[in-house]
Protein backbone atom coordinates (compact mmCIF):
# COMPACT_ATOMS: atom_id res chain seq x y z
CA UNK A 1 0.00 0.00 0.00
CA UNK A 2 2.94 2.59 0.98
CA UNK A 3 4.58 1.28 -1.92
CA UNK A 4 1.48 2.08 -4.18
CA UNK A 5 1.23 5.48 -2.71
CA UNK A 6 4.74 6.16 -3.73
CA UNK A 7 4.58 5.20 -7.10
CA UNK A 8 1.84 7.30 -7.68
CA UNK A 9 4.03 10.15 -7.39
CA UNK A 10 7.03 8.90 -9.01
CA UNK A 11 4.92 7.23 -12.13
CA UNK A 12 3.40 9.39 -14.62
CA UNK A 13 1.55 5.62 -15.78
CA UNK A 14 0.46 5.16 -12.52
CA UNK A 15 -0.89 8.45 -12.45
CA UNK A 16 -2.94 7.71 -15.91
CA UNK A 17 -4.18 4.63 -14.48
CA UNK A 18 -5.92 6.78 -11.57
CA UNK A 19 -7.21 8.96 -13.58
CA UNK A 20 -8.05 6.51 -15.96
CA UNK A 21 -10.58 4.88 -13.57
CA UNK A 22 -11.75 8.45 -12.30
CA UNK A 23 -12.80 8.93 -15.79
CA UNK A 24 -14.63 5.33 -16.57
CA UNK A 25 -16.63 5.34 -13.19
CA UNK A 26 -18.21 8.91 -14.87
CA UNK A 27 -19.89 7.22 -17.52
CA UNK A 28 -20.13 4.04 -15.64
CA UNK A 29 -22.19 5.61 -12.96
CA UNK A 30 -24.39 7.25 -15.54
CA UNK A 31 -24.95 4.92 -18.30
CA UNK A 32 -25.03 1.80 -16.03
CA UNK A 33 -27.99 3.45 -14.10
CA UNK A 34 -29.89 3.57 -16.83
CA UNK A 35 -28.74 -0.23 -17.95
CA UNK A 36 -29.89 -1.87 -14.65
CA UNK A 37 -33.30 0.56 -14.91
CA UNK A 38 -33.85 -0.70 -18.11
CA UNK A 39 -32.94 -3.92 -17.94
CA UNK A 40 -31.10 -3.63 -20.69
CA UNK A 41 -27.34 -5.56 -19.83
CA UNK A 42 -27.21 -8.32 -21.99
CA UNK A 43 -28.27 -6.11 -25.00
CA UNK A 44 -25.02 -3.75 -23.53
CA UNK A 45 -23.07 -6.74 -23.43
CA UNK A 46 -23.81 -8.08 -27.60
CA UNK A 47 -22.79 -3.94 -28.01
CA UNK A 48 -19.29 -4.72 -25.89
CA UNK A 49 -18.51 -8.02 -27.51
CA UNK A 50 -19.01 -6.85 -30.89
CA UNK A 51 -16.77 -4.30 -30.43
CA UNK A 52 -14.02 -6.79 -31.46
CA UNK A 53 -15.19 -6.56 -34.90
CA UNK A 54 -14.04 -2.77 -35.33
CA UNK A 55 -10.72 -3.38 -32.81
CA UNK A 56 -9.89 -6.11 -35.14
CA UNK A 57 -10.55 -4.41 -38.78
CA UNK A 58 -8.86 -1.24 -37.70
CA UNK A 59 -5.50 -3.30 -36.65
CA UNK A 60 -5.21 -4.94 -39.83
CA UNK A 61 -6.03 -1.56 -41.82
CA UNK A 62 -3.04 -0.49 -39.68
CA UNK A 63 -5.70 2.32 -37.83
CA UNK A 64 -5.89 3.15 -33.65
CA UNK A 65 -7.90 0.07 -32.61
CA UNK A 66 -9.88 2.43 -30.52
CA UNK A 67 -11.33 4.17 -33.20
CA UNK A 68 -12.26 0.96 -34.64
CA UNK A 69 -13.98 -0.33 -31.38
CA UNK A 70 -16.12 3.41 -31.26
CA UNK A 71 -17.44 3.07 -34.86
CA UNK A 72 -18.50 -0.91 -34.35
CA UNK A 73 -19.84 0.03 -30.97
CA UNK A 74 -22.11 2.85 -32.29
CA UNK A 75 -22.90 0.83 -35.41
CA UNK A 76 -24.32 -1.97 -33.27
CA UNK A 77 -25.61 0.00 -31.12
CA UNK A 78 -27.67 1.51 -33.46
CA UNK A 79 -28.47 -1.67 -35.60
CA UNK A 80 -29.15 -3.72 -32.40
CA UNK A 81 -31.78 -0.72 -31.06
CA UNK A 82 -33.34 -0.54 -35.00
CA UNK A 83 -33.59 -3.94 -35.78
CA UNK A 84 -35.41 -4.52 -32.34
CA UNK A 85 -37.47 -2.06 -32.59
CA UNK A 86 -38.93 -3.86 -35.83
CA UNK A 87 -38.42 -7.32 -34.19
CA UNK A 88 -38.81 -7.25 -30.58
CA UNK A 89 -39.37 -10.95 -29.89
CA UNK A 90 -36.50 -11.93 -31.06
CA UNK A 91 -33.78 -9.88 -28.78
CA UNK A 92 -32.15 -12.64 -27.16
CA UNK A 93 -31.62 -13.81 -30.86
CA UNK A 94 -30.12 -10.94 -31.57
CA UNK A 95 -27.80 -9.88 -29.39
CA UNK A 96 -26.64 -13.78 -29.60
CA UNK A 97 -25.58 -13.08 -32.68
CA UNK A 98 -24.43 -9.50 -32.53
CA UNK A 99 -22.28 -10.90 -29.52
CA UNK A 100 -20.65 -13.68 -30.88
CA UNK A 101 -20.36 -12.77 -34.67
CA UNK A 102 -18.83 -9.63 -34.05
CA UNK A 103 -16.03 -11.45 -31.86
CA UNK A 104 -15.34 -13.69 -34.78
CA UNK A 105 -15.24 -11.11 -37.22
CA UNK A 106 -12.51 -9.59 -35.12
CA UNK A 107 -10.37 -12.58 -34.33
CA UNK A 108 -10.43 -13.41 -37.96
CA UNK A 109 -8.69 -10.13 -38.90
CA UNK A 110 -6.57 -9.64 -35.97
CA UNK A 111 -5.35 -13.70 -37.48
CA UNK A 112 -4.76 -12.18 -41.24
CA UNK A 113 -3.03 -8.79 -39.60
CA UNK A 114 0.83 -8.69 -41.16
CA UNK A 115 3.07 -9.53 -38.06
CA UNK A 116 0.54 -10.16 -35.69
CA UNK A 117 2.09 -9.33 -32.18
CA UNK A 118 -0.73 -7.29 -30.62
CA UNK A 119 -1.54 -7.73 -26.95
CA UNK A 120 -5.00 -8.99 -28.05
CA UNK A 121 -5.48 -9.80 -24.51
CA UNK A 122 -5.26 -6.47 -23.16
CA UNK A 123 -8.36 -5.86 -25.27
CA UNK A 124 -10.31 -8.60 -23.90
CA UNK A 125 -9.55 -8.59 -20.73
CA UNK A 126 -8.04 -4.74 -20.00
CA UNK A 127 -4.81 -3.23 -19.22
CA UNK A 128 -5.23 0.01 -17.25
CA UNK A 129 -1.27 0.06 -16.69
CA UNK A 130 -1.21 0.93 -20.38
CA UNK A 131 -3.17 3.82 -20.43
CA UNK A 132 -1.93 6.73 -22.75
CA UNK A 133 -2.58 10.63 -22.28
CA UNK A 134 -4.25 10.70 -25.48
CA UNK A 135 -6.78 7.83 -24.33
CA UNK A 136 -7.30 9.89 -21.27
CA UNK A 137 -8.44 12.89 -23.75
CA UNK A 138 -10.29 10.64 -25.20
CA UNK A 139 -12.11 9.55 -22.19
CA UNK A 140 -12.70 12.38 -20.89
CA UNK A 141 -14.39 13.63 -24.35
CA UNK A 142 -16.55 10.61 -24.07
CA UNK A 143 -17.72 11.47 -20.64
CA UNK A 144 -18.32 15.40 -22.02
CA UNK A 145 -20.46 13.78 -24.57
CA UNK A 146 -22.39 11.59 -22.55
CA UNK A 147 -23.14 14.24 -19.18
CA UNK A 148 -24.23 17.04 -21.82
CA UNK A 149 -26.72 14.62 -23.20
CA UNK A 150 -28.25 13.53 -20.05
CA UNK A 151 -28.21 16.61 -18.86
CA UNK A 152 -30.55 18.07 -21.89
CA UNK A 153 -32.78 15.04 -21.99
CA UNK A 154 -32.75 13.78 -18.74
CA UNK A 155 -36.71 13.98 -18.09
CA UNK A 156 -37.11 12.26 -21.58
CA UNK A 157 -35.09 9.46 -20.60
CA UNK A 158 -36.51 8.97 -17.62
CA UNK A 159 -39.85 9.13 -18.44
CA UNK A 160 -38.95 6.36 -21.47
CA UNK A 161 -37.53 3.92 -19.14
CA UNK A 162 -40.35 4.29 -16.30
CA UNK A 163 -43.37 3.97 -19.05
CA UNK A 164 -42.75 3.74 -22.60
CA UNK A 165 -46.58 3.74 -23.52
CA UNK A 166 -47.12 7.25 -21.64
CA UNK A 167 -43.81 8.91 -23.03
CA UNK A 168 -45.56 8.34 -26.58
CA UNK A 169 -48.59 9.80 -25.87
CA UNK A 170 -46.94 12.92 -24.45
CA UNK A 171 -44.92 13.20 -27.54
CA UNK A 172 -41.55 12.31 -26.76
CA UNK A 173 -40.00 9.86 -29.71
CA UNK A 174 -39.66 7.27 -27.75
CA UNK A 175 -37.76 5.41 -30.51
CA UNK A 176 -35.43 8.23 -30.71
CA UNK A 177 -34.34 7.96 -27.42
CA UNK A 178 -33.84 4.06 -27.70
CA UNK A 179 -31.38 4.43 -29.87
CA UNK A 180 -29.60 7.57 -28.81
CA UNK A 181 -29.45 5.42 -24.90
CA UNK A 182 -27.69 2.10 -26.56
CA UNK A 183 -25.57 4.95 -28.77
CA UNK A 184 -24.60 6.19 -25.31
CA UNK A 185 -23.90 2.36 -24.01
CA UNK A 186 -21.53 1.92 -26.90
CA UNK A 187 -19.43 5.03 -25.64
CA UNK A 188 -19.65 3.85 -22.71
CA UNK A 189 -18.51 0.30 -23.34
CA UNK A 190 -15.31 2.12 -25.13
CA UNK A 191 -14.70 4.00 -22.13
CA UNK A 192 -14.43 1.10 -19.87
CA UNK A 193 -12.82 -1.13 -22.56
CA UNK A 194 -9.61 1.09 -21.49
CA UNK A 195 -10.05 -0.04 -18.24
CA UNK A 196 -11.66 -4.08 -18.04
CA UNK A 197 -11.43 -4.93 -21.43
CA UNK A 198 -14.48 -5.74 -23.47
CA UNK A 199 -15.42 -9.89 -22.15
CA UNK A 200 -15.07 -7.96 -18.42
CA UNK A 201 -17.17 -4.48 -19.29
CA UNK A 202 -20.65 -5.55 -18.36
CA UNK A 203 -19.99 -6.51 -14.69
CA UNK A 204 -18.44 -3.19 -14.44
CA UNK A 205 -21.50 -1.49 -16.50
CA UNK A 206 -24.14 -3.13 -13.97
CA UNK A 207 -22.87 -4.08 -10.61
CA UNK A 208 -21.86 -0.41 -9.52
CA UNK A 209 -25.16 0.45 -10.80
CA UNK A 210 -26.94 -2.89 -9.37
CA UNK A 211 -25.37 -2.38 -5.92
CA UNK A 212 -26.20 1.85 -6.07
CA UNK A 213 -29.70 1.15 -6.24
CA UNK A 214 -29.94 -1.00 -3.11
CA UNK A 215 -29.63 2.14 -1.32
CA UNK A 216 -31.05 4.65 -3.48
CA UNK A 217 -34.86 6.13 -4.92
CA UNK A 218 -34.05 8.62 -7.31
CA UNK A 219 -31.97 8.29 -10.59
CA UNK A 220 -29.87 10.89 -10.06
CA UNK A 221 -28.58 9.58 -6.81
CA UNK A 222 -28.02 6.13 -7.86
CA UNK A 223 -25.97 7.47 -10.68
CA UNK A 224 -24.30 9.46 -8.21
CA UNK A 225 -23.76 6.59 -6.11
CA UNK A 226 -23.05 3.99 -8.48
CA UNK A 227 -19.96 6.48 -10.24
CA UNK A 228 -18.75 6.75 -6.16
CA UNK A 229 -19.27 3.12 -6.15
CA UNK A 230 -17.57 2.57 -9.86
CA UNK A 231 -14.51 4.91 -9.15
CA UNK A 232 -13.85 2.79 -5.32
CA UNK A 233 -14.33 -0.61 -6.61
CA UNK A 234 -11.40 0.40 -9.46
CA UNK A 235 -9.49 2.45 -7.80
CA UNK A 236 -9.25 -0.14 -4.74
CA UNK A 237 -8.70 -3.42 -7.97
CA UNK A 238 -5.78 -1.37 -8.97
CA UNK A 239 -4.10 -1.14 -5.74
CA UNK A 240 -4.70 -5.07 -4.90
CA UNK A 241 -3.95 -5.93 -7.95
CA UNK A 242 -0.43 -3.70 -8.06
CA UNK A 243 1.61 -5.50 -5.36
CA UNK A 244 1.45 -8.89 -6.20
CA UNK A 245 1.18 -7.74 -10.21
CA UNK A 246 -2.50 -9.52 -10.55
CA UNK A 247 -4.18 -8.80 -13.92
CA UNK A 248 -5.90 -5.72 -12.93
CA UNK A 249 -9.20 -6.12 -14.99
CA UNK A 250 -10.24 -9.60 -13.59
CA UNK A 251 -9.29 -7.93 -9.82
CA UNK A 252 -11.75 -4.89 -10.62
CA UNK A 253 -13.96 -7.35 -11.95
CA UNK A 254 -13.92 -9.53 -9.00
CA UNK A 255 -14.28 -6.65 -6.72
CA UNK A 256 -17.44 -5.21 -8.27
CA UNK A 257 -19.29 -8.76 -7.83
CA UNK A 258 -18.47 -9.11 -3.76
CA UNK A 259 -18.94 -5.06 -3.83
CA UNK A 260 -22.41 -6.38 -5.12
CA UNK A 261 -23.28 -9.17 -3.00
CA UNK A 262 -22.39 -6.78 0.10
CA UNK A 263 -24.61 -4.67 -0.85
CA UNK A 264 -27.56 -6.93 -1.03
CA UNK A 265 -26.64 -8.20 2.33
CA UNK A 266 -26.37 -4.88 3.60
CA UNK A 267 -29.41 -3.70 2.22
CA UNK A 268 -30.88 -7.04 3.70
CA UNK A 269 -29.78 -6.22 7.51
CA UNK A 270 -31.03 -2.20 7.35
CA UNK A 271 -34.53 -3.89 6.12
CA UNK A 272 -34.40 -5.89 9.22
CA UNK A 273 -33.48 -3.52 11.66
CA UNK A 274 -36.12 -1.00 10.35
CA UNK A 275 -39.01 -3.79 10.92
CA UNK A 276 -37.81 -4.56 14.27
CA UNK B 1 -73.36 19.25 -27.43
CA UNK B 2 -70.27 18.39 -29.66
CA UNK B 3 -68.87 14.71 -30.32
CA UNK B 4 -65.38 14.66 -28.65
CA UNK B 5 -64.76 11.11 -30.16
CA UNK B 6 -66.11 9.50 -33.06
CA UNK B 7 -65.67 5.84 -34.31
CA UNK B 8 -67.15 4.19 -37.44
CA UNK B 9 -67.30 0.64 -38.51
CA UNK B 10 -63.52 0.34 -36.68
CA UNK B 11 -62.13 -3.48 -37.16
CA UNK B 12 -58.95 -4.12 -36.15
CA UNK B 13 -56.43 -7.21 -35.54
CA UNK B 14 -53.72 -8.15 -34.52
CA UNK B 15 -53.07 -11.30 -37.07
CA UNK B 16 -55.47 -12.83 -38.73
CA UNK B 17 -58.42 -13.19 -35.76
CA UNK B 18 -60.26 -10.32 -35.43
CA UNK B 19 -60.17 -8.36 -32.39
CA UNK B 20 -62.50 -5.65 -33.26
CA UNK B 21 -65.83 -5.73 -35.60
CA UNK B 22 -67.65 -3.22 -37.36
CA UNK B 23 -67.20 -1.27 -34.40
CA UNK B 24 -68.92 2.03 -34.12
CA UNK B 25 -69.24 4.58 -31.02
CA UNK B 26 -69.87 8.13 -30.59
CA UNK B 27 -68.86 10.22 -27.37
CA UNK B 28 -70.09 13.15 -27.06
CA UNK B 29 -68.76 15.84 -24.67
CA UNK B 30 -69.09 16.06 -21.04
CA UNK B 31 -69.86 11.73 -20.89
CA UNK B 32 -68.82 9.47 -17.85
CA UNK B 33 -68.80 6.24 -20.45
CA UNK B 34 -67.92 2.74 -19.02
CA UNK B 35 -66.85 0.21 -21.78
CA UNK B 36 -67.06 -3.68 -20.05
CA UNK B 37 -66.38 -6.80 -21.52
CA UNK B 38 -64.72 -10.22 -20.87
CA UNK B 39 -60.25 -10.79 -21.28
CA UNK B 40 -59.89 -10.44 -24.89
CA UNK B 41 -62.96 -8.91 -25.94
CA UNK B 42 -60.87 -5.81 -27.89
CA UNK B 43 -61.00 -3.53 -24.75
CA UNK B 44 -58.03 -2.55 -24.54
CA UNK B 45 -57.31 -2.36 -27.87
CA UNK B 46 -60.05 -0.04 -28.46
CA UNK B 47 -58.36 2.14 -25.95
CA UNK B 48 -55.13 1.97 -27.95
CA UNK B 49 -56.68 2.77 -31.12
CA UNK B 50 -58.49 5.99 -29.69
CA UNK B 51 -54.82 6.66 -27.92
CA UNK B 52 -52.98 6.29 -31.72
CA UNK B 53 -50.92 3.24 -30.61
CA UNK B 54 -52.64 1.31 -33.06
CA UNK B 55 -54.15 2.44 -36.35
CA UNK B 56 -57.35 0.70 -37.64
CA UNK B 57 -57.38 -1.80 -39.66
CA UNK B 58 -60.68 -0.23 -41.31
CA UNK B 59 -62.95 2.28 -40.27
CA UNK B 60 -62.22 5.68 -39.33
CA UNK B 61 -61.59 6.80 -35.46
CA UNK B 62 -61.85 10.94 -34.92
CA UNK B 63 -60.49 12.55 -32.06
CA UNK B 64 -61.82 16.00 -30.94
CA UNK B 65 -62.51 16.34 -34.79
CA UNK B 66 -58.75 15.31 -35.68
CA UNK B 67 -56.59 12.08 -36.21
CA UNK B 68 -55.67 10.29 -32.85
CA UNK B 69 -52.30 10.95 -33.14
CA UNK B 70 -52.85 14.58 -33.28
CA UNK B 71 -55.01 14.69 -30.80
CA UNK B 72 -53.15 12.77 -28.09
CA UNK B 73 -51.73 15.88 -26.27
CA UNK B 74 -55.26 16.61 -25.30
CA UNK B 75 -56.14 12.66 -23.78
CA UNK B 76 -55.25 11.81 -20.22
CA UNK B 77 -54.01 8.41 -19.82
CA UNK B 78 -54.42 5.69 -16.76
CA UNK B 79 -52.61 2.33 -17.72
CA UNK B 80 -53.84 -0.82 -16.97
CA UNK B 81 -51.99 -1.63 -13.28
CA UNK B 82 -50.47 -4.74 -14.70
CA UNK B 83 -48.23 -3.22 -16.87
CA UNK B 84 -47.46 -1.23 -14.36
CA UNK B 85 -45.07 -4.01 -12.19
CA UNK B 86 -42.20 -1.74 -12.28
CA UNK B 87 -42.04 -1.20 -8.32
CA UNK B 88 -38.68 -1.71 -8.11
CA UNK B 89 -37.94 1.98 -10.31
CA UNK B 90 -35.80 4.30 -8.55
CA UNK B 91 -38.44 7.49 -8.78
CA UNK B 92 -40.69 9.18 -6.68
CA UNK B 93 -44.20 10.64 -6.37
CA UNK B 94 -43.40 13.85 -8.04
CA UNK B 95 -41.14 13.14 -10.49
CA UNK B 96 -43.48 10.61 -11.70
CA UNK B 97 -46.45 13.28 -12.02
CA UNK B 98 -44.50 15.70 -13.18
CA UNK B 99 -44.15 13.32 -16.14
CA UNK B 100 -47.73 14.32 -17.31
CA UNK B 101 -46.04 17.46 -18.29
CA UNK B 102 -43.93 16.24 -20.80
CA UNK B 103 -45.33 17.71 -24.39
CA UNK B 104 -46.11 20.91 -22.45
CA UNK B 105 -42.66 22.27 -21.29
CA UNK B 106 -39.57 22.98 -23.06
CA UNK B 107 -37.84 20.15 -24.44
CA UNK B 108 -34.65 20.52 -22.90
CA UNK B 109 -33.64 20.42 -19.34
CA UNK B 110 -35.40 20.84 -16.35
CA UNK B 111 -39.34 21.74 -15.44
CA UNK B 112 -40.72 24.93 -15.27
CA UNK B 113 -41.90 26.20 -12.39
CA UNK B 114 -45.38 26.14 -13.31
CA UNK B 115 -45.20 22.37 -14.47
CA UNK B 116 -43.95 21.87 -10.43
CA UNK B 117 -47.36 23.62 -9.75
CA UNK B 118 -49.67 21.98 -11.59
CA UNK B 119 -48.03 18.50 -10.31
CA UNK B 120 -48.37 20.01 -6.82
CA UNK B 121 -51.93 20.90 -7.13
CA UNK B 122 -52.78 17.53 -8.94
CA UNK B 123 -51.09 15.62 -6.28
CA UNK B 124 -53.56 17.74 -3.67
CA UNK B 125 -56.45 17.39 -5.89
CA UNK B 126 -56.12 13.21 -5.55
CA UNK B 127 -55.37 13.31 -1.47
CA UNK B 128 -51.69 12.10 -1.93
CA UNK B 129 -50.42 15.09 -1.16
CA UNK B 130 -48.24 13.74 2.42
CA UNK B 131 -46.84 11.16 -0.49
CA UNK B 132 -44.56 13.51 -2.66
CA UNK B 133 -41.43 12.58 -1.49
CA UNK B 134 -42.06 8.90 -0.92
CA UNK B 135 -40.51 6.45 -4.06
CA UNK B 136 -43.22 4.82 -6.01
CA UNK B 137 -42.11 1.23 -4.59
CA UNK B 138 -43.19 2.10 -1.24
CA UNK B 139 -46.87 3.10 -1.81
CA UNK B 140 -49.97 0.94 -1.38
CA UNK B 141 -52.23 0.10 -4.70
CA UNK B 142 -54.58 2.57 -3.87
CA UNK B 143 -52.04 5.16 -3.72
CA UNK B 144 -49.74 3.91 -7.21
CA UNK B 145 -53.51 4.74 -8.58
CA UNK B 146 -53.72 7.57 -7.46
CA UNK B 147 -50.23 8.43 -8.51
CA UNK B 148 -51.03 7.50 -11.95
CA UNK B 149 -54.75 9.32 -12.34
CA UNK B 150 -52.55 12.41 -11.07
CA UNK B 151 -50.06 11.88 -13.79
CA UNK B 152 -52.84 11.88 -16.20
CA UNK B 153 -54.31 14.80 -14.94
CA UNK B 154 -51.01 17.00 -15.28
CA UNK B 155 -52.02 16.99 -18.84
CA UNK B 156 -54.68 18.97 -18.34
CA UNK B 157 -56.67 16.96 -20.54
CA UNK B 158 -59.92 16.92 -21.97
CA UNK B 159 -60.58 13.45 -22.03
CA UNK B 160 -59.41 11.36 -19.33
CA UNK B 161 -59.08 7.25 -20.07
CA UNK B 162 -58.35 4.79 -17.19
CA UNK B 163 -57.92 0.96 -18.37
CA UNK B 164 -59.31 -1.25 -15.25
CA UNK B 165 -57.75 0.96 -13.23
CA UNK B 166 -58.71 -0.45 -9.57
CA UNK B 167 -58.20 -4.16 -10.68
CA UNK B 168 -55.95 -4.88 -7.80
CA UNK B 169 -57.80 -2.50 -5.77
CA UNK B 170 -59.84 -3.20 -2.67
CA UNK B 171 -63.58 -2.42 -3.15
CA UNK B 172 -63.55 0.75 -0.66
CA UNK B 173 -60.71 2.17 -2.47
CA UNK B 174 -62.06 1.54 -5.31
CA UNK B 175 -65.22 3.75 -4.24
CA UNK B 176 -63.12 6.15 -3.67
CA UNK B 177 -61.28 6.43 -6.61
CA UNK B 178 -64.79 6.49 -8.82
CA UNK B 179 -66.19 8.94 -6.33
CA UNK B 180 -62.98 10.80 -7.77
CA UNK B 181 -63.49 10.36 -11.29
CA UNK B 182 -67.15 11.58 -10.88
CA UNK B 183 -66.03 15.02 -9.33
CA UNK B 184 -63.78 15.13 -12.77
CA UNK B 185 -66.29 14.64 -14.78
CA UNK B 186 -67.60 17.43 -14.08
CA UNK B 187 -64.85 19.18 -16.30
CA UNK B 188 -63.83 16.53 -18.73
CA UNK B 189 -65.12 13.29 -20.98
CA UNK B 190 -64.21 10.02 -18.94
CA UNK B 191 -63.98 6.70 -20.23
CA UNK B 192 -62.91 3.95 -18.00
CA UNK B 193 -62.82 0.19 -19.00
CA UNK B 194 -63.54 -1.90 -16.26
CA UNK B 195 -64.28 -5.58 -15.41
CA UNK B 196 -67.18 -4.96 -13.24
CA UNK B 197 -70.24 -3.59 -14.80
CA UNK B 198 -72.54 -3.96 -11.48
CA UNK B 199 -69.66 -1.29 -9.81
CA UNK B 200 -69.49 1.33 -12.47
CA UNK B 201 -72.95 1.32 -13.85
CA UNK B 202 -73.65 3.29 -10.56
CA UNK B 203 -70.83 6.07 -11.72
CA UNK B 204 -71.03 6.19 -15.39
CA UNK B 205 -73.87 7.50 -17.79
CA UNK B 206 -73.42 4.58 -20.47
CA UNK B 207 -72.14 1.42 -20.55
CA UNK B 208 -70.13 0.16 -23.95
CA UNK B 209 -70.15 -3.80 -23.74
CA UNK B 210 -67.35 -5.10 -26.01
CA UNK B 211 -66.81 -8.25 -27.42
CA UNK B 212 -65.45 -8.15 -30.86
CA UNK B 213 -68.16 -5.86 -31.01
CA UNK B 214 -69.73 -3.21 -29.42
CA UNK B 215 -73.27 -2.52 -27.71
CA UNK B 216 -74.31 0.58 -25.92
CA UNK B 217 -76.78 0.60 -22.99
CA UNK B 218 -77.97 3.75 -20.87
CA UNK B 219 -77.62 3.50 -17.10
CA UNK B 220 -81.83 3.41 -16.98
CA UNK B 221 -81.52 0.70 -19.18
CA UNK B 222 -79.06 -1.27 -16.98
CA UNK B 223 -81.57 -0.82 -13.87
CA UNK B 224 -83.85 -3.18 -13.10
CA UNK B 225 -84.37 -6.38 -14.49
CA UNK B 226 -81.47 -5.97 -16.68
CA UNK B 227 -78.85 -5.23 -14.12
CA UNK B 228 -80.01 -8.34 -12.04
CA UNK B 229 -78.88 -10.62 -15.21
CA UNK B 230 -75.82 -8.82 -15.52
CA UNK B 231 -75.22 -9.56 -11.68
CA UNK B 232 -76.70 -12.91 -11.95
CA UNK B 233 -74.91 -14.15 -14.89
CA UNK B 234 -71.34 -14.38 -16.22
CA UNK B 235 -70.63 -11.25 -18.20
CA UNK B 236 -68.85 -13.81 -20.99
CA UNK B 237 -72.52 -15.22 -21.45
CA UNK B 238 -74.29 -11.66 -21.87
CA UNK B 239 -71.80 -10.37 -24.54
CA UNK B 240 -72.33 -13.65 -26.41
CA UNK B 241 -76.08 -13.18 -26.56
CA UNK B 242 -75.00 -9.39 -27.83
CA UNK B 243 -76.76 -10.18 -32.01
CA UNK B 244 -75.60 -7.65 -34.36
Amino acid sequence: MINFITEIFSYSFMQHALLGCLLASVGCGIIGTYVVVKRIGFMAGGIAHSVLAGMGIAYFMGASPLAGAMISALISGVLIGWINLRWRQHEDILIAAFWSVGMAIGVIFISRTEGYNIDLMSYLFGNILLITTRDLYLMLILDSVILVLVLLFYRQFLATAFDEEFSRLRGINVEFYYILLLCMVALTVVLLIQVVGLILVLALLILPAASAAQFVSSIKRMMLLSAIFSVVITTTGLIISYEPDLPSGSTIIILAGVFYILSIITQGMIRKLRKN
Amino acid sequence: MKNIIEIENVSFSYTRAPVLRNVSLTVPEGEFLGIVGPNAGGKSTLIKLILGLLQPGSGTIRVLGNDPVMARSHIGYVPQYPTFSRRDFPINVMDTVLMGRLGFTSHFGGYSKNDREIATETIQAVEIADTANRPVGTLSGGQLQRVLIARALACKPEILILDEPTANIDMRVEEDIFGLLKHYNENMTIIVVSHDIGFISGYVDRVACLNQTLICHTTDEISGKTIEELYGAPVRMIHHSHQH
